[in-house]
């Protein structure tokens, strides 16, 4: 609004009629852009920054972090090619390569979605394999797209620090047509399962942060203790706000989050663990980063942490507090039980708010806000959480688990199989759609092969609940792309139609082996090649988390966020498939046949051009009527002897031949006697 | 014969012979003392084996064994000490021993934090399936309607590494009976227990740790294949596991139930973790050692496969060291005090010495103690490598290309001696854990060091580019030989037809003549045939009569001749009368020329598949075959060399059949008295059990050529 106000004052200043009516033009353009593609807030025109930490206890006694910073810039007419709080190598790069959207994360470690969940916004958006993920969509004509994608990863791959310039080869990335995400037409797709992920690629990251890790939640990000985790994932997401038609640039919205799981400390210094093992452990900021909040980033919008405890976990703690049958704190509205029974919080905190759930299920999960603008480095802020009884419970998780291992052995071929198996959620949907008959759970399958596993597509088998059955029952749709030798990889698309009732389904591709050039094979080749993992997606379940909030009208963009329709998705394992592999440590030994070959050649050949049959042939014919040669004289001659039979020798060659032969013994036992007497003495 | 040949090759021929051609001649005419030189050479070279063994070394830098100091403390051994424990006091009470031990050590391991899985399995006996050799180890099929009182149940414990992508794992076993499990089997449990809490914790883990608790109720082998079959090649449409499940769903259901949170983790769902690098099997034995603790180090999986010679220089590395146990490996032990040998050996070290008085760089001398104790290891390693079965549970491990031994500790003191005990666990659990961390460092798969050895002492090894040259000197006379005979065959008949009136046109003749290796070649093919059908026969008696070994064994053997008498009547007689007079003459010469190429042929075969057992069969086969000569022809001769041939040959031909090897071989390591005629029949029995393919080069190769020896010595020429 403000900005408008003063376009317009500037507007009257100006006496020029013909710019008042460009300006006017202006004006309308950009309220018209404004009101179409007012996804955020109102006062859009505003470059903001905001800062949130989700902490979340895990069953297994870890703690999700959850670090969200969101960028975000508006239409670039109002600043020209400047900003305030954007990193302008994003927006150049979104200008560049008219990237619509656009998703980079390093992970390191593996999502356990058994017990982390798999039915959240957090784990759906932000599990990632490990390695290095990229996709992106553009918004340039079908046969640009390649071309953008190449651009792409060579520009970020200098911005990350990252090998990303590796998925600029066609064999490693593909183009998903609908099993990845739904439609989104220029999208290309690519993995870099063995990238190791490091401070290395972290620094680039905070760097595109306006604080980057001086002051603010990132501040937190103490190298030793975010790394030690048992998952690391930094994300970038960007997309593009307001309409995509050419003449009007658009706003940028990025998204950078940082996932990790850690270990609180205290459980580690336990004497005896295994008794400790039950209860959860008491963490506080301090504990699980080293680090403590000292205030925001003076840059951000807003700064808040927040505890969130989910589902289980509240459910859990309400049966405990009616156990307990303490009528008073059966009163205390359940939102909000802080110190209670169970746990203690050392801060209170600012806000709560509860889930508002569309299931109507027993329990809803609990956030809490802490907001950080109060406090600073001489009062930092150190939320801490401390059990006082042991709690037990279960993330949510996804309709079924899915994992992905090889079959067979030995180097010839093998197969992939992805075995889904259902959990509490399916057989949740088992017991409550008993009635209605035709209950159909459908998967969404992704899976890129690189082309030297040769997939045979037309092996697929499926089985459900152990038993085979027919391709052309289960699945509704697939798409398949095979593999180009040294050119792409190959691309399953399916859709499986399941039973709702199912115990567990597998789906059984086999392939060979195929030999690598020399040439291809990559560092450390012996260790085995990797197959990215598979996306498993569950188009009917979506998720979202709508928190009741208390007045406030401005959502922050973590909630936003959580407040989007996600898919449920989810990554299979990574496979290492062992390949015939030469032996790499054989120069030496190939220099020596090479040289072998090569004197053999050419002795022979100089033999062939330098020798005259015809003329050798007589002499020795002539030769041969005179005397046989010494060697096959001498030969017969040791022959006779060693068989014992006289055998009338010609007289003349014979004396010769044994004067030979005791002239050369002698030279031999010379020249032996000379080597013996040299080694004794001066060896 | 050589000279005749010499004699009638005309001098023109001669002389446009190229070198190499003359030098082939040369040694075929010269064929017997080619053949006495390298023969002997053979037998030299292959004593001389520990002499030129080299020491071990650590082929690939990135193991760096030893190289982080353990993390290993007292505390992870007193938990583990309470394990043992619990254990022990689970098997003292008589009745659902069983369950509660595996109840007990899936709650341990959960409570650590892993995932822990029951396995299911059906201990089915190896079965003999004809022409299964080689085929991969998952193609089995599986055998229908067990009963439901039959099974184990492998206990499964997977630790994910924190910062690991899952695409690697190690696998450590430890083999538990539940039912008679004694204080070792709990011992082995509770080191490996120890270095699986330790790995819960570690940062530096990068591979998934597997620790499989075999349910070794059924023998040690049979659970690790089962467990391995199921991973990696697992039957979706399999309605007989379905079945399985619901035999004790009552019994496991109830279980589950009855303290539910705590177990969450535990269920019979199969869990998997990514590609085996390498697999170490760990048992806990008391032998009554009265030095010091010992690590025993069993290596040999089917058909003489070897693990990588990095996997046992590493425990060979840590285990002395850096834990201070006496590593062994197995040992021939009747070798040790045979005299011959230690002269052989004092011989060897008088020349050592001489060749360093000569030149003190020379240092091939060995002790003579040493050398015996070297050739003692070295024979048991042949031996187990040419056997073909596999000497423990690893062996599962390298039918799917995986890396694994087993490392047996035995500790000086009893088990008993409590104090003691603590020590021992935490001596184990760092080998264990040393041995781990170094594997976790690896980044590729074993490649860097040898497949093909043979060790003469845990320390020192003899690599497969020195060993061949043995086998090679043994095999390298056989073809000259065959070349030669066949040669004077063909040159003896024309020089007696000279004297005589040929019988037949002269086209006809000279057509018979150049292929009358036929008949010899068809008579061999009968043979061989007939060796085919011999080997097959164990199968259809067992299937068809439940009889002791004993009369299995007589049943084996009259059947065979029977069927050898049949094939001889129908396919070996019809050439016979065509030409006979002709025929005879020179007949056993062919025949020998074609059996010993066929030797030639299988047993260099034979050293690609299996090289201990060809290397044992060419030094039974080898002199036999080529010392060969018609019986008659000796005793016609009447002079001392051909007495002594044919006593030689007597000797040959009773040593090399097989059934007779093998009682000499028993009697000798032994001793005679408990010799059984269905030792034998036994001994066979395992062989095909164990789809080793000695047993196929014993009925396919030697049996024939042996057959064909008698028969040649038999010859009624």
């Amino acid at each position: 609004m403000t900005f408008s106000h003063s376009k317009s004052t500037v507007g009257v200043t100006q006496s020029m009629a013909s710019r008042v009516l460009r300006l006017l033009i202006v004006c309308q353009l950009l309220y018209s852009t404004i009101a179409f593609g007012s996804v955020l807030d109102i006062d859009k025109e505003e470059e903001e920054f905001s800062e949130e930490l989700l902490l979340k206890p895990l069953p297994d006694r870890k703690v999700l972090a959850h670090f969200h910073f969101q960028s975000t810039a508006p239409p670039s007419t109002s600043f020209g090619r400047h900003h305030h709080l954007f990193p302008k190598p994003i927006s150049q790069l979104v200008k560049k390569f008219r990237v619509k959207e656009m998703e980079l994360s390093f992970t390191q470690g593996r999502w356990r979605y058994e017990q982390w969940g798999g039915f959240d916004p957090i784990s759906s958006n932000n599990a990632k394999p490990p390695g290095v993920e990229l996709w992106a969509v553009f918004d340039v004509p079908r046969s640009q797209v390649d071309a953008s994608w190449k651009n792409l990863t060579h520009a970020l791959s200098g911005l990350f620090c990252a090998s990303i310039n590796f998925l600029e080869s066609s064999t490693t990335y593909s183009a998903p047509e609908w099993a990845f995400r739904p439609d989104l037409g220029n999208l290309r797709y690519g993995t870099l399962p063995r990238e190791a992920v490091c401070t290395e690629n972290l620094t680039p990251w905070l760097k595109l942060l306006p604080c980057r890790d001086k002051a603010g939640l990132s501040a937190l990000m103490d190298r030793p203790s975010i790394y030690r985790g048992f998952y690391h994932s930094q994300r970038l997401h960007l997309t593009l706000t307001g309409s995509s038609s050419e003449e009007v640039d658009s706003g940028i919205v990025l998204e950078q989050t940082l996932t990790v799981v850690l270990q609180p400390s205290s459980w580690r210094t336990g004497k005896s663990y295994v008794d400790k093992a039950h209860s959860q452990p008491s963490w506080s900021i301090s504990s699980i980063f080293g680090r403590k909040v000292g205030g925001k980033c003076v840059l951000a919008k807003s700064s808040n942490v927040y505890l969130q405890f989910e589902k289980g976990l509240v459910g859990e703690l309400k049966n405990l507090q009616k156990e307990n049958a303490n009528p008073e704190t059966n009163k205390l509205a359940s939102k909000v039980f802080l110190s209670n029974l169970s746990f203690d919080l050392s801060v209170n905190p600012d806000k709560v708010f509860e889930e508002v759930d569309n299931f109507h299920s027993k329990s809803t999960s609990i956030l809490y806000e802490f907001s950080v603008e109060k406090y600073n480095d001489s009062h930092p802020l150190d939320l801490g959480l401390t059990w006082k009884i042991p709690v037990f419970w279960s993330c949510q998780q996804a309709p079924l688990h899915a994992s992905r291992f090889l079959m067979g052995s030995g180097n010839e071929r093998g197969a992939i199989a992805i075995y889904l198996r259902s959990t509490e959620l399916s057989e949740g949907l088992k017991k409550s759609d008993i009635v209605d008959q035709s209950c159909e759970l459908r998967v969404n399958v992704f899976q890129v092969v690189p082309w030297y596993i040769k997939v045979y597509y037309h092996t697929l088998q499926v089985f459900v609940n152990q038993q085979s059955r027919a391709v052309a029952d289960i699945i509704e749709k697939i798409h398949v792309s095979p593999s180009k030798d040294k050119t792409s990889p190959g691309v399953m698309e399916l859709i499986l139609k399941l039973p709702c009732g199912l115990e567990s389904a597998a789906i059984n591709l086999e392939f060979d082996k195929g030999f690598l050039h020399i040439d291809e094979y990559p560092p450390d080749a012996n260790q085995g090649f990797d197959i990215p993992a598979a996306v498993i997606s569950y188009p009917d379940f979506h998720v979202s988390m709508h928190f009741s909030e208390d007045g406030s009208l401005d959502k922050s963009p973590m909630f936003s966020k959580f407040e989007e329709k996600s898919l449920v998705l989810s990554y299979t394992e990574i496979l290492l498939v062992p390949l015939t592999t030469p032996d790499f440590s054989m120069p030496y030994n190939v220099i020596t046949i090479t040289c072998t070959v090569f004197a053999l050649y050419f002795g022979s050949l100089l033999n062939v051009l330098q020798k005259r049959v015809g003329e050798e042939e007589r002499f020795l014919k002539s030769n041969a009527g005179r005397k046989t040669g010494k060697l096959s004289q001498l030969l017969s001659k040791f022959s006779t002897k060693l068989r014992g039979k006289p055998r009338e020798p010609q007289p003349s060659t014979a004396v010769s031949s044994s004067f030979v032969s005791f002239k050369l013994i002698l030279k031999i036992l010379l020249v032996a006697g000379i080597a013996i007497c040299w080694q004794y003495y001066f060896g | 014969m050589a000279e005749t040949e010499t004699e009638t090759k005309s001098v023109t021929s001669r002389m446009r012979q190229r070198p190499i051609v003359r030098l082939g001649f040369l040694l075929i005419s010269q064929s017997v003392i080619v053949s006495v030189i390298c023969c002997t050479a053979g037998v030299l070279a292959l004593l001389l084996l520990p002499v030129l063994a080299k020491n071990t070394y650590i082929s690939e830098n990135a193991l760096m064994p030893g190289s982080a100091s353990s993390m290993l403390s007292h505390q992870e051994i007193l938990e583990a000490n309470k394990l043992v424990r619990d254990i022990a006091s689970l098997s003292s009470k008589p009745s659902g021993a069983a369950v509660e031990s595996r109840g007990l050590i899936a709650q341990y391991m959960s409570d650590l934090g892993a995932e822990v899985n029951y396995h299911k399995f059906h201990p089915h006996s190896n079965q003999f399936h004809p022409l299964h050799f080689f085929s991969g180890p998952g193609s089995e099929a599986i055998q229908d309607n067990f009963s439901c009182s039959l099974y184990g149940v492998n206990t499964v414990g997977i630790v994910r590494a924190p910062h690991g992508d899952g695409k690697e794992a190690i696998v450590l076993v430890t083999p538990y009976d539940s039912v008679r499990g004694g204080v070792g089997e709990a011992l082995s449990l509770g080191i490996a227990y120890s270095v699986f809490s330790l790995l819960t914790r570690v940062t530096w883990l990068a591979k998934d740790i597997i620790w499989l608790v075999a349910d070794s109720q059924y023998g040690e082998y049979a659970p690790v294949t089962a467990w391995l079959r199921d991973y990696h090649t697992p039957v979706f449409g399999d309605l007989g596991s379905l079945n399985t499940e619901m035999c004790d769903e009552n019994e496991n259901i109830s279980k589950l139930k009855e303290n539910s949170i705590p177990e969450r983790n535990i269920s019979y769902t199969f869990r998997r973790a990514g590609t085996m690098a390498a697999a170490l099997v760990l048992k806990v034995a008391y032998k009554n050692e009265h030095f010091e603790d010992t690590l025993s180090i069993y290596a040999e999986a089917s058909n003489g496969q070897m693990p990588n010679l990095d996997l046992i220089n590493i425990v060979n590395y840590l285990a002395v060291h850096r834990q201070g146990l006496r590593v062994k490996v197995e040992k021939l032990w009747s070798l040790l005090e045979s005299k011959w040998l230690r002269i052989f050996g004092e011989i060897l070290e008088s020349l050592g010495k001489l060749a360093k008085s000569l030149n003190p760089d020379w240092k091939f001398g060995i002790s003579a103690s040493d050398y015996v104790e070297g050739t003692a290891t070295l024979a048991s390693s042949l031996y187990y490598q040419a056997l073909g079965v596999p000497t423990g549970p690893h062996g599962a491990f390298r039918d799917y290309q995986v890396d694994a031994i087993t490392l047996e500790i035995s500790p000086k003191y009893s088990f008993n001696n409590k104090d003691r005990r603590n020590d021992f666990l935490l001596q184990g659990g760092r080998l264990i854990e040393g041995v781990i961390r170094s594997v976790n460092n690896l980044l590729e798969k074993f490649h860097q060091s040898f497949f093909l050895y043979l060790l003469t002492s845990p320390g020192k090894f003899v690599s497969v580019g020195v060993y061949m040259i043995a086998f090679a000197l043994l095999v390298a006379p056989l073809p000259l030989v065959a070349a030669s005979l066949y040669a004077d065959s063909n040159d003896l008949n024309p020089a007696l037809r000279k004297d005589k009136k040929p019988i037949n046109s002269d086209d006809l003749g000279g057509l018979l003549k150049s292929w009358k290796w036929l008949n010899s070649a068809k008579r061999v093919f009968v043979v061989h045939l007939w060796g085919v059908i011999v080997s097959l026969l164990p199968y259809f008696i067992s299937q068809i009569c439940d009889c002791t070994p004993t009369t299995n064994f007589l049943i084996w053997i009259s059947l065979s001749v029977l069927i050898l008498l049949i094939l001889h009547q129908i396919l070996g007689s019809p050439y016979s009368h065509v030409c006979e007079i002709q025929s005879q003459e020179g007949e056993w010469a062919r025949l020998k020329s074609v059996t010993i190429s066929s030797v030639f042929i299988g047993l260099s075969l034979m050293s690609v598949i299996n090289f201990a057992t060809a290397e044992i069969g060419a030094l039974l086969m080898v002199p036999t075959s080529l010392l060969a000569y018609p019986l008659k022809l000796d005793i016609k001769a009447r002079s001392l060399r051909s007495f002594s041939r044919m006593i030689c040959n007597l000797i040959l031909g009773v040593i090399s059949f097989p059934p007779a090897t093998f009682f000499l071989l028993k009697g000798v390591l032994e001793g005679f008295e408990g010799i059984n005629a269905g030792d034998f029949w036994n001994w066979v029995e395992s062989l095909w059990a164990w789809n080793s393919a000695t047993y196929l080069y014993i009925g396919m190769v030697h049996l024939p050529c042996w057959v064909l020896c008698v028969h040649i010595l038999l010859h009624s020429c």
